[in-house]
């Protein structure tokens, strides 16, 4: 794949990469340059092995949908971490914080007085038409009026201080276990390094996420804690590993639709010692699947009368029902207006630029501009079903330019950014590799609490730009250390 | 605690306690058809084998001839028995991986290397040697899962759950080789304690790991009905059907003290335990050891079925 010129976050915007030379190294990377240098390949080709049999015997795996032959997978896992510091986190962090809470202002004004939409900001046909928008939570406020109680916030960088959010998961984003597990591991890989590098650490992240899920129980009750669940697909879904190990760092219940049953609009879970009163269900599960009774009938892994037990109030889900509105990736194009509207300041954080092709002006510019841009589904995720113009042959991008003209409104087209690359262990030694970053935000009746990390993503490939896992994407320690 | 926890849990520990007893069962097996028949090596030992893990009919089915390497392929390796080695592990692993939080990271690292070892030998035997490793393999892998669960695991019901399904297990085992050993290994018009016996019944010492055990116990030579005291009613050996009830009891006690409720499951246990408690051989000889086994065998099912239905699995 051609590559593009990309700001290298150890070599800053030099063309070299010879991790022997302190030269143009950047200043968040001379620890790791250091270390690179002093690596011989055959002790990282060992690290790596020793890597890969780390995450096999945790049993740290991950499914791809439609690959029969690896139902369980291993993500590659690079063992060059990325370095954040301290000061471009700081900023980072209010910038996420500033977005969340704009995301949770905006679904409470959408299924409430719709203030935005009538104020003209955001189109009202674009919310009301839209097929994440639901109808069920018109009206609705959850308890303590947080509705995305975690957020996965995905930031490019294509410059020493340009960080753009390329996308907001609002319903279940997933991959903090990743964080979580990479940390683990590189500690028992590279101590040294632990030692001459100050690592802001992540593993406070489950005792954050039960707080913030205990904070909006619906039912406040004296010297007790709140009953807390997490509700999983079940083992076979891809993101199962990650479900069970956050429920084992919560010390929760990892339930399956079937161990719930709701009575007089109160959920129980059923359990050794008959049913016990569940408060808040941390559900990774989709709207689409999790009462059989209100929305897909034929969904097997729901619990039926869910819906009214949370329409009565009486447990919280987390996140609420209907975010999908919030990080529709048509709506996203607005998330600039919409944080001035709702917090009154300048967005911290930038939007990658955007058009949305549903604007008659905006399609003709994408169709003339096809291979340079990168277009995405609205309702798309995972990397699925998206063009990335540059790397595209020319059939390919034919076909597209015929699928957008047909359905317009479905897609919405960027600029294809050169997204940063960090140094990244490969068969070759060290080379290049784009990659981008993953933070979490938790959002409870009590406040907001941010982990100092995230989750990297790298795209194995050279020069490839698709980060997803789905697509063979892998996962890097990524580091905030002061400075 | 969930009711599909503990039903996994409680099937875990049934998994690896079979697939132990298995192992153990071919390698003594093994020892026993490789002796002269003069000696009692017996040609009638892998239908004993067979029928000592409750897969007479299993095997019929495959249409395969009995001999050592068809049965213990069918043992140890085979996909299509639910009760193969290979097949109690990987359904052990993924009860575990389903209640994976459950579970220590230990226990759950125990498990999941354990069936990823034993997969990776594939559903083919290609030799004894094979055979050997991977006996050695299972059984040590097994030891190392108690011995995490053992060390790492809070003493809470998810602990319980999983010994009482390997203790039900364990006497269930139990009892089939001693009832198989009466009736199928011992030639028709041998007379109970002839010539052949001692190496058959030595057979039984060491599917149990007994053989020095006996030695310290009876301090006498191999009889069969000390054997059958020893597996029927010594406290002190592990696999003993008293030793066994003497633990379903504990930790059915324990999981009421937990949740202050008894059951069907609780008064069945304590009626298996008080039988055990009152035997003695001589009587058990009198009233026909087939006769107790098979009824000790229906017992034993019985309050496997009364635990599921009292804790809802």
């Amino acid at each position: 794949m051609q590559a593009l010129p990309a700001f290298d976050e150890m070599f800053g915007l030099g063309d070299g990469y010879d991790c022997r030379s302190p030269e143009g190294v950047t200043a968040a990377y001379r620890a790791i340059r250091q270390w690179l240098a002093d690596s011989p390949q055959e002790l990282m080709a060992a690290r790596r092995a020793q890597a890969e049999l780390f995450f096999r015997r945790i049993g740290i795996t991950f499914a791809v949908y439609g690959d029969a032959q690896a139902t369980e997978r291993l993500i590659p896992f690079d063992i060059v971490p990325r370095i954040i510091t301290r000061t471009e986190w700081d900023r980072l962090e209010r910038g996420l914080k500033q977005r969340v809470a704009a995301l949770n202002m905006f679904l409470a004004d959408v299924y409430g007085a719709q203030e935005i939409l009538r104020a003209g900001i955001v189109p009202a046909e674009l919310v009301l038409m839209n097929p994440a928008f639901c109808v069920h939570m018109i009206g609705r406020q959850p308890p303590g009026g947080v509705w995305v109680h975690i957020a996965g916030i995905d930031l490019v960088r294509t410059g020493p201080d340009e960080f753009f959010v390329l996308e907001d998961n609002a319903r279940t984003p997933s991959g903090v276990s990743y964080m979580l597990e990479n940390r683990e591991v590189m500690l028992k890989l590279v101590p040294d390094l632990f030692d001459s590098v100050k690592v802001a650490p992540v593993e406070t992240y489950p005792e954050k996420l039960l707080e913030t899920l205990a904070s909006v129980s619906p039912r406040k009750q004296r010297g007790s804690h709140p009953t807390c669940v997490l509700l999983t697909p079940g083992q076979y879904n891809s993101a199962f590993y990650e479900h069970s190990f956050l429920a084992d760092k919560l010390g929760i219940e990892l339930v399956e639709g079937h161990d719930l049953f709701v009575r007089d609009d109160i959920v129980f879970m059923r359990t050794t010692e008959g049913p016990q009163r569940v408060d808040v269900i941390y559900r990774r599960l989709d709207d689409d699947f999790i009462d059989p009774l209100v929305f897909n009938p034929g969904s097997m892994l729901g619990v039926p009368g869910l819906m009214s037990a949370y329409a009565a109030g009486n447990v919280t889900l987390a996140n609420a029902v209907g975010t999908g509105i919030a990080d529709d990736k048509a709506i996203y194009s607005y998330m600039p207006d919409i944080v001035r509207f709702y917090t009154g300041e300048e967005p911290i954080l930038a939007n990658v630029p955007t058009w949305r092709c549903r604007e008659p002006e905006a399609l003709m510019h994408v169709l003339d501009h096809l291979p340079e841009l990168v277009v995405k589904e609205v309702d798309g995720s995972g990397g699925y079903g998206m063009l990335v113009g540059p790397h595209a042959p020319k059939a390919t991008i034919a076909a597209f330019a015929a699928k957008l003209k047909a359905r317009p409104e479905k897609f919405i087209a960027q600029p294809t950014l050169a997204l940063s690359t960090c140094p990244t262990a490969t068969d070759g030694g060290i080379a290049a590799r784009h990659v981008d970053l993953r933070p979490f935000v938790l959002t409870g009746a009590d406040g907001v609490r941010i982990v100092p990390g995230g989750l990297t993503r790298v795209a194995m490939t050279a020069g490839s730009l698709v980060v997803n896992s789905s697509q063979g994407g892998g996962t890097k320690d990524t580091w905030i250390i002061d400075g | 605690m969930l009711s599909r926890t503990a039903g996994n849990l409680y099937w875990i520990g049934r998994y690896l306690e079979r697939a132990d007893f298995t192992a153990r069962l071919i390698e003594a097996t093994q020892r026993l058809a490789a002796l002269p028949s003069s000696y009692g090596g017996a040609s009638n030992a892998w239908e004993s084998a067979l029928a000592a893990a409750c897969q007479i009919d299993g095997f019929a089915a495959t249409g395969l001839a009995i001999d050592e390497h068809e049965v213990t392929e069918y043992l140890t390796l085979n996909a299509g028995n639910s009760s193969s080695i290979r097949s109690c592990l990987e359904a052990a692993r993924s009860n575990a991986r389903a209640v994976r939080t459950a579970m220590t990271e230990e226990g759950w690292e125990a498990i999941n290397t354990a069936w990823l070892e034993v997969s990776r030998y594939g559903t083919h035997l290609s030799s004894r040697e094979t055979l050997a490793q991977l006996i050695e393999y299972v059984k040590h892998a097994i030891a190392a899962f108690d011995g995490a669960n053992h060390r790492t695991m809070l003493r809470g019901d998810a602990f319980w759950f999983t010994n009482l399904g390997a203790a039900i297990e364990r006497a269930d085992n139990s009892a089939r080789l001693l009832d198989v050993k009466y009736h199928l290994l011992l030639p028709r018009d041998e007379p109970v304690g002839g010539s052949l016996d001692y190496f058959q019944w030595t057979t039984i010492l060491r599917t149990v790991s007994a053989m020095t055990a006996y030695r310290w116990v009876y301090n006498d030579s191999v009889k069969p009905w000390l054997v059958a005291d020893l597996l029927i009613l010594n406290r002190q050996i592990p696999r003993s059907l008293a030793a066994c009830y003497d633990e379903i009891l504990r930790h059915l006690d324990l999981l009421a003290s937990h949740s202050g409720r008894r059951g069907a499951a609780h008064r069945l246990a304590s009626a298996g335990h008080a039988r055990l408690a009152g035997g003695n051989i001589d009587a058990i000889f009198g009233q026909g050891l087939h006769e107790f086994l098979t009824q000790f065998i229906a017992d034993n099912n019985r309050l496997g079925e009364a635990i599921a239905e009292q804790y809802l699995f």
